[in-house]
């Protein structure tokens, strides 16, 4: 509890900013689409029109003149980003930051296992992902009543969860990932959160790519797919959730057996 | 019970020596020091000891456990303080000194107050501000308050003034009369020698000595420097002398008595005789390291 606590505080200012970055960037979307919805038959003309683009951004199965369809695209890839890389921060710090900072002497001549510093570390980090999901929602929902639109809850509850789900994985195999590492992995963390955003794309824009739908999360969470069919795919999440079992299974085996220094 | 017990602890770093084969006994409550140079092995023993590494070989036992022994059981009566204590930016001392007490599970307000006010240590700056030496106290602080049984102290005294220095070996003095096994690693050889009942002596990842510290001192040999003349070839116990413009620099490790009496009769316009640093008693026990092995 102590640490868990200790790693929540420490995380807080973090948590905090990215919060509400997406939450306004989100609000702003949201406000903006009143507008959108006026102009949206030379919008939707526009954006059937670019190609290779349209299917990339799977603008070609939803309506930009609804909610829904302008919530998928535009909302969907600020929170399925920006969740992507707060989750991946988060994790692939999570275990290597206390020999990178140096405080790993400290922290682990208490009298704590190694096990239980990785279960509280893991635990801050899935809170303060659900504390961001949950913030996001929120005030997601407020901003679509205020614009006096009615909710769409089962497509916006499904976005939502998916994105939710996608950060789990990343954050799931980036914490086995700083597991094994010593010194910063913010690197390794924003770029494995941006090339499997990008592989979802390249896997969008050929068939021959398709295959990449079953490595990269941003394939479950592909808003445009879950707006036109209401529905998630459960296998690739099933997949998805194995692969962040077993990053996180990867991280308390090599931390109870690393050599702190 | 041994406080701290290891036969032929061995820890190799990939293919890199950390030690090899240091067996140690410490008995409970007693005063012990562990001295080295830099980058000897004292850390590396200390650490594999508190399990933040893991040994390559031969075992070791705190306070009767075994090391591979959970750190739940294992670290609960210990206190350690690290050479170079780095904390957690952005809190206060004060938060620090209880959330050490809290992951330990105990509430060692007063204690934790005592020795604070003893260490003049502000505890409501925050952790960045404090200087190095401040640093060491919040330290000291953390590895003292929960009044650990066995105290592993490295390199202790780096960076805390004279008086303070004198203030922490009266606290330690305090715990260890109170029944506490103070285990201290050092490159300050006289520090060691007024505090520590016995000491071992690491070289290049070995033990090379480990006797009572009366014992090491008299094989000690003493740095003598002269300005002026004189003639010390009668004296037998004289080694690595050197002569240059106006003096001359040996080191003598025989009777004093005969070398005041040699020097006694000469023309000396100065002499310091002074402990010889670290490096010149390893070169010491080097050379004897056959008998002393």
């Amino acid at each position: 509890m102590t640490l868990l606590r200790h790693e929540l505080r420490q995380g807080r200012t973090a948590l905090i900013v990215w919060t509400a970055s997406i939450a306004c960037l989100f609000a702003v979307c949201i406000f903006i689409f009143p507008e959108m919805k006026s102009q949206t038959e030379g919008l939707n003309e526009l954006f059937a029109s670019m190609g290779g683009f349209t299917a990339a951004f799977g603008m070609d199965q939803v309506d930009f003149g609804t909610l829904t369809g302008f919530y998928a695209v535009e909302c969907g890839n600020i929170l399925g980003l920006g969740g992507a890389f707060f989750a991946a921060l988060c994790a692939v710090s999570a275990l290597c930051k206390e020999e990178k900072e140096r405080t790993a002497e400290f922290l682990l001549v208490h009298p704590i296992s190694r096990a239980r510093i990785v279960t509280d570390k893991l635990l801050a980090v899935l809170m303060q992902i659900l504390i961001l999901n949950a913030a996001v929602f929120a005030l997601s929902v407020g901003s679509i009543v205020c614009i006096s639109e009615s909710i769409p809850w089962k497509e916006i509850s499904l976005l939502h969860l998916a994105y939710l789900i996608l950060q789990l994985e990343l954050a799931g195999i980036l914490f086995g990932v700083s597991a094994f590492l010593r010194r910063g992995g913010l690197g390794a963390g924003l770029g494995l959160a941006a090339v499997t955003y990008f592989l979802n794309i390249i896997a969008n824009l050929t068939e021959q790519a398709e295959f990449l739908h079953y490595i990269t999360p941003f394939a479950y969470a592909d808003g445009a797919d879950i707006v036109a069919n209401c529905s998630l795919n459960g296998g690739l999440i099933a997949l998805g959730m194995a692969y962040g079992a077993i990053g996180t299974a990867l991280a308390y085996w090599q931390y109870c057996r690393k050599d702190i220094m | 019970m041994r406080a701290i017990e290891t036969s032929g602890l061995t820890k190799y770093y990939g293919k890199a020596r950390g030690i090899t084969d240091v067996n140690l006994a410490v008995e409970e409550g007693e005063f012990f020091g562990f001295i080295g140079p830099n980058g000897a092995g004292k850390s590396t023993t200390i650490r594999t000891l508190l399990g933040l590494i893991h040994k390559t070989g031969g075992s070791a036992k705190l306070l009767g456990m075994d090391i591979s022994e959970k750190p739940e059981k294992l670290l609960k009566d210990v206190g350690y303080l690290p050479s170079e204590a780095v904390f957690y930016t952005g809190m206060r001392v004060k938060d620090v000194i209880r959330m050490s007490a809290e992951l330990r599970r105990t509430d060692c307000a007063c204690e934790a107050a005592a020795l604070c006010e003893r260490l003049e240590l502000d505890t409501g700056k925050k952790v960045e501000e404090l200087s190095f030496g401040n640093r060491k106290k919040l330290a000291i602080v953390c590895a003292l308050q929960h009044l650990p049984h066995l105290c592993v102290l490295d390199e202790p005294t780096s960076g805390l003034d004279p008086l303070m220095q004198r203030e922490f070996f009266a606290i330690l003095k305090e715990r260890n009369r109170a029944g506490a096994t103070i285990f201290f690693s050092s490159h300050v050889l006289s520090e060691v020698q007024r505090n520590c009942t016995r000491a071992a002596i690491i070289r290049a990842g070995r033990i090379i000595a480990c006797d009572s510290v009366e014992a090491l001192a008299k094989t000690n040999a003493k740095r003598v420097h002269i300005t002026g003349s004189a003639d010390v070839s009668g004296l037998h116990a004289v080694r690595d002398l050197k002569t240059a413009d106006g003096g001359m620099s040996f080191l003598y490790g025989g009777d004093c008595n005969l070398l005041l009496q040699t020097l006694a009769g000469q023309r000396i316009e100065d002499i310091t005789i002074s402990e010889p640093d670290l490096e010149e008693i390893f070169l010491h026990y080097y050379q004897e390291g056959g008998e002393l092995a």
